[in-house]
């Protein structure tokens, strides 16, 4: 008796557990390639609107960030809930944006100056007003360049 | 030789470390796809240079204007996002040569000859009160009708779409069909 017990115990053997760490370090390598560094804490609500004629940016490294929108709950107190400008990490007017581009501009390369693109990402539901103020600012730093974020949609 | 055997690492934690690594990545980054619609703005006209009211003719330029009620108007009539594109495929194309459309030139496009371009240009106004999404529709609306002409343009030319074309090509079609995408210095449409 003792005998058939000790053989239907030794039946069900341990999952092997050699091959997690390959698992987990695929899982890994994944999300290092599929993923992008945050760069900022959003701070404003930024809902982009869909098209369906979107282009994918080919340089990251080349591009600065203008987030417009409303501000996140835990700042409305502070910033209300008009549509802002968010440059880098902080609530920023229309008149910083001149700073903002040649800090941005400064950082890169001599030969890639050209081709920074700013990155204009603004909520479905902003006015074109801000937006066209930020677009003339734009002008008068000669960042031309630009891209209006948007996510894609399946219709095509 | 002290020892026969480097004693082998013990490799049981590896699991654990990746997982940390893993959890890190999870948090720090962001699946944002980086993409969006690329346009270039016009460079602002220096201080001495007179503004010249361009001569285009008026059969030439097409109005698309966005109230801010969010009403669309093309070339002076109220429509719906959907029929925009087929309305600037029409304008660009002109295809029946009618007088009121845009003029149609044979111009000299490198690396293929002589290519008739539309002159047509489209201007497109919006009102500071519009809102963005309806403002990015009407944009991609726009693109979309100038991409489906490119794509039928090199499918004539090289029976192949656009996407597909090499980068050599590609430019050619881009000169023969242009994006003639013009967004006028900012001014209020009011409303109709």
């Amino acid at each position: 008796m003792a005998k058939f017990i000790k053989k239907e115990k030794s039946d069900i053997p341990a999952i092997g557990t050699a091959s997690l760490p390959d698992i987990v370090f695929m899982i890994l390598m994944f999300f290092m390639v599929s993923t992008s560094m945050r760069q900022t804490d959003r701070k404003v609500k930024v809902v982009m609107p869909q098209a369906s004629e979107v282009t994918k940016l080919e340089r990251k490294d080349l591009s600065s960030y203008i987030y417009i929108g409303t501000p996140t709950e835990q700042y409305q107190a502070q910033y209300g809930t008009e549509s802002r400008i968010q440059l880098n990490d902080s609530f920023r007017t229309i008149d910083d944006i001149r700073d903002f581009i040649a800090a941005e501009r400064e950082n890169l390369s001599e030969a890639d100056r050209p081709f920074m693109t700013v990155n204009i990402k603004a909520d479905a539901d902003t006015r074109m007003g801000i937006i066209t103020d930020v677009k003339q600012e734009l002008r008068r730093c000669s960042a031309l360049k630009i891209m209006y974020g948007a996510r894609s949609d399946v219709r095509k | 030789m002290a020892s026969k055997k480097t004693p082998e690492i013990n490799g049981g934690s590896m699991a654990d470390i990746s997982f940390i690594a893993l959890i890190f990545f999870l948090m720090v980054t962001t699946m944002d796809k980086e993409q969006g619609i690329a346009r270039r703005l016009p460079p602002l006209p220096s201080e001495d240079q007179k503004v010249e009211d361009q001569k285009v003719n008026r059969r030439n330029i097409i109005q698309v204007k966005i109230n801010a009620s969010d009403r669309l108007f093309a070339g002076n009539q109220p429509m719906d996002v959907s029929q925009l594109k087929d309305k600037i495929k029409e304008f660009l194309t002109n295809p029946s040569n009618d007088p009121n459309l845009p003029e149609i030139e044979m111009k000299n496009v490198e690396g293929l000859g002589m290519v008739p371009v539309s002159k047509g240009v489209i201007s497109l106004q919006n009102d500071r009160g519009t809102t963005y999404s309806k403002y990015i529709a009407v944009q991609n609306e726009l693109i979309r009708a100038i991409n489906e002409l490119r794509d039928d343009f090199s499918m004539r030319t090289y029976g192949k779409k656009y996407d597909l074309l090499d980068e050599d090509r590609q430019k050619i079609v881009r000169d023969a069909v242009p994006q003639p995408i013009s967004e006028a210095e900012p001014k209020d449409v009011k409303k109709k």
